[in-house]
């Protein structure tokens, strides 16, 4: 008896879950070629389908309904086509009803379209310009998934990607007047490296600076601040050096003066100084008291990197001589940090604190070559030990032999 | 001076008859023959036996068993005590030196059929000893708490758990609890430095005794030589001419093993990091590699029975049948005499091939 009401039970919730998720939009739609097909693989891996959320949803119309007639009335509130410029409204409709994204999303944020309102974006998109980006530009429509998969369009690998399929197209671009160059620069960039290279999902892409929904072109009295929210200790040093009020009076943006914006190449050594690739230069001229100050600085940086190099040479010569320098390669790390700590502190533009951190890298590196050293002497005080031994016991043998055959001659 | 030391002796003679032991050990003789060379094995084993306990005794006046010390305690020795690395060094070369030559002594007497009647029990307590040195090298290996003893200890205590009914307890036991631990370390020091080198020396004095009682076995075909032409039969004195020529056997090891020790000295590699991942392609010191590679090549399941498994009771048989060979050296009732030769060929072939391919494969 309990069996056949179990089944009974798991029957009834078996047909109104199927009447809850009955999509028959799909019936016909999965067959049609493009523009009006989607393919039931498509629709499975949409993350409003899998939330339980039909065509009807921002179509309009009865999913439900088998009939096509009635499914696409406009007595069910069949709306057919969304135009482009519908999209963000329609979008919004859902994603800024907090009430309803706690059912399916609480984390999600729902201040999506109020950001995109004061984007650059959604204030074309407000003044009626059907060509800037809406929701599903960057999202895509119909294979909609979440940021967190892969595959999406907005996951951090492929939103200079989805950015790029506008801000890239020359001829795109040419009403608004903007360069279209970003994405080839992004491309050579260390944060790029970072990102599809390293697999640093939280290396720097478009929207890390530019923001998303909120996207703007950040002015040039921000752009400091957009790097400062990873490169915290380079910022503060800036706002203490005097490079920040010359700056400001030149009208130069912070960072991207020296580092660039879009093809932020990685940062070395060569950068200070008066050589060939050095930055600084592009303001300083020979002889001038910056000029000889970035000189020393860069010659400071230059002997750390030197000392810990041939250190390190040592090191591991000793090492693959067998002798243990494990506590001497432990403590180099020390003086690579120091090394690391002078090139944040280049940001201070100060030859005298600078001066402290390879000072200490130096010291360190210093100690860790005298151990190297040691490692050597000790390896070759060795050889000679083995030499004695060696002939030590092949005396022995041969006194040992001839008094064995002295022995049995007898 | 001399009086003294004729003082000396004769207070010793009186109360242990050193003439007596003189006059026995000038009795002794040692058989020369075409194969006396492999007579020196078993004394270089004893020799390398020998330097495990004064180097390992050394390396205990620094060593600290410890998850958090032991590490640095050897990287001390290796480090800061003078010679310290030189004891470190031949320590663990010995251990490897030692391996090989009682695998060596064991498959000498295997051959010349040194286990015959009456030295059935000298064999076993070879057998024996040969299985305690193996578990010196696994419990020893642990000890530097490095990655690669570290992860090798892990594979090595895994393999004993596939056996039925006492494979989980008996992991218990080792590790002294689910996984690597200082736990397990200090249980592998306990049996490394106080268990283990107990029973062995027990098993040694049992050992070198019973050669003593019954001297040097003859192989078959030279006995058989010798008793048609009892002319043939040739002799040495054990002492002082055997006991030289061993004398020069065990100076030629120490050199080896200086050289050794001085050339290649033994690594420390990095410490242990329970958290990191397994390194790729660890393996296990190379006299269990030839076991580590059967169980790797063995498939997943025989008959439908766990392959692992069988893989291990196939060991165990080996095992059994290697300790209780003496009593299987018969003619009758299935001729296993003549087997036994050929089948040492093939698992001495065995274990060399396997070695080999657990040493090149990845």
């Amino acid at each position: 008896m309990t069996v056949w009401l179990v089944a009974a039970c798991l029957i009834v919730c078996a047909v109104l879950a199927a009447a809850q998720t009955k999509n028959s939009c799909l019936d016909c739609h999965s067959n049609l070629p493009e523009p009006l097909g989607v393919s039931v693989e498509t629709y499975s891996q949409n993350i409003h389908a899998q939330k339980g959320l039909t065509c009807a949803a921002c179509h309009g119309g009865d999913a439900t309904a088998d009939d096509p007639e009635k499914a696409m009335s406009r007595s069910a509130g069949w709306k057919g086509k969304i135009e482009h410029k519908q999209v963000p409204e329609l979008c919004a409709s859902c994603h800024a009803n907090a009430e309803l994204m706690k059912k399916y999303n609480p984390g999600l944020r729902v201040d999506q379209f109020q950001q995109y309102k004061t984007s650059v974006h959604g204030q074309r998109w407000a003044k009626g310009d059907a060509k800037v980006a809406v929701c599903t530009d960057c999202h895509g429509v119909h294979e909609l998934r979440p940021p967190s998969d892969p595959r999406s369009k907005v996951h951090p690998t492929n939103i200079a990607t989805t950015c790029s399929r506008c801000h890239a197209d020359a001829e795109y671009m040419k009403p608004y007047g903007i360069k279209t160059d970003q994405f080839a620069k992004y491309q050579e960039s260390v944060h790029h490296e970072a990102m599809t290279v390293r697999g640093d999902l939280s290396a720097p892409t478009c929207t890390t600076c530019h923001g998303n929904h909120g996207a703007t072109p950040p002015g040039v009295a921000n752009v400091t601040n957009v790097c400062a929210n990873c490169h915290v200790f380079q910022a503060q040093l800036f706002a203490t050096s005097p490079h920040k009020a010359a700056f400001a009076a030149a009208g130069f943006p912070g960072c991207v003066t020296c580092h660039r914006n879009h093809g932020i190449k990685h940062p070395g050594d060569h950068m200070i100084g008066m050589g060939e690739k050095a930055v600084c230069k592009n303001c300083h001229v020979d002889g001038d008291a910056g000029a000889q100050q970035a000189v020393t600085m860069h010659d400071e940086l230059a002997t750390l990197a030197a000392a810990i190099a041939a250190s390190d040479e040592l090191l591991t010569h000793a090492e693959r001589q067998g002798m243990e320098v494990s506590q001497a390669k432990q403590q180099e790390t020390q003086a690579r940090d120091a090394l690391l700590k002078a090139r944040v502190t280049v940001h201070t533009f100060s030859e005298k604190e600078l001066k402290k951190d390879t000072d200490a890298g130096l010291a360190i590196a210093k100690q860790t070559h005298a151990a190297g050293e040691q490692a050597m002497v000790e390896w070759r005080y060795r050889r000679v030990g083995l030499g004695f031994s060696v002939a030590a016991i092949a005396l022995v043998l041969v006194g040992l032999g001839l008094y064995i055959r002295n022995l049995e001659q007898k | 001076m001399a009086t003294r030391a004729t003082n000396v002796r004769g207070w010793f003679d009186d109360r242990f008859h050193l003439d007596d032991l003189k006059a026995l050990a000038k009795k002794k003789t040692v058989p020369l023959h075409r194969y006396s060379y492999w007579y020196f094995l078993g004394g270089m084993t004893l020799f390398l036996f020998g330097v495990q306990v004064m180097t390992g005794a050394l390396l205990l006046l620094y060593y600290r068993p410890g998850a958090d010390e032991a590490f640095e305690s050897v990287q001390f020795i290796m480090t800061q005590v003078q010679f310290g690395w030189l004891i470190r060094s031949v320590h663990s070369w010995s251990a490897n030196l030692l391996v090989f030559m009682a695998f060596a002594h064991l498959f000498s007497v295997l051959f010349l059929r040194s286990y015959r009647k009456p030295r059935e029990l000298t064999w076993m307590s070879g057998v024996l000893l040969l299985i305690l040195m193996l578990g010196f090298g696994f419990s020893g290996y642990l000890l530097p708490w490095n990655t690669l003893s570290y992860f090798a200890t892990k594979v090595g205590t895994e393999i004993p758990a596939q056996i039925p009914v006492i494979g989980r307890p008996v992991l218990l036991f080792l590790r002294g609890g689910e996984d690597i631990t200082g736990s397990t370390l200090t249980r592998m020091f306990g049996l490394h430095v106080a268990i283990l080198p107990a029973i062995a020396t027990l098993l040694i004095v049992l050992h070198v005794g019973l050669i003593q009682w019954f001297g040097m076995s003859v192989p078959p075909g030279v006995e058989a030589a010798w008793a048609k032409n009892p002319g043939e039969r040739r002799e040495i004195r054990f002492f002082p001419n055997f006991v030289l020529r061993e004398l020069m056997a065990w100076y030629v090891a120490l050199g080896l093993l200086g050289t050794l020790a001085a050339l290649f000295p033994w690594t420390l590699g990095v410490k242990a990091d329970p958290f990191a991942p397994a390194p790729a392609g660890i393996k296990p010191e190379w006299y269990f590699l030839f076991m580590f590679q059967t169980l790797k090549l063995i498939p997943a399941k025989i008959f439908g029975m766990d392959g692992e498994m069988l893989g291990i009771l196939a060991f165990g048989v080996v095992g059994a049948v290697a300790l209780l060979l003496p009593f299987l050296d018969r003619e009758k009732p299935f001729h296993t005499r003549r087997w036994i030769t050929g089948l040492a060929c093939v698992f001495l072939g065995y274990m060399a091939a396997m070695t080999v391919y657990g040493w090149v494969a990845k």
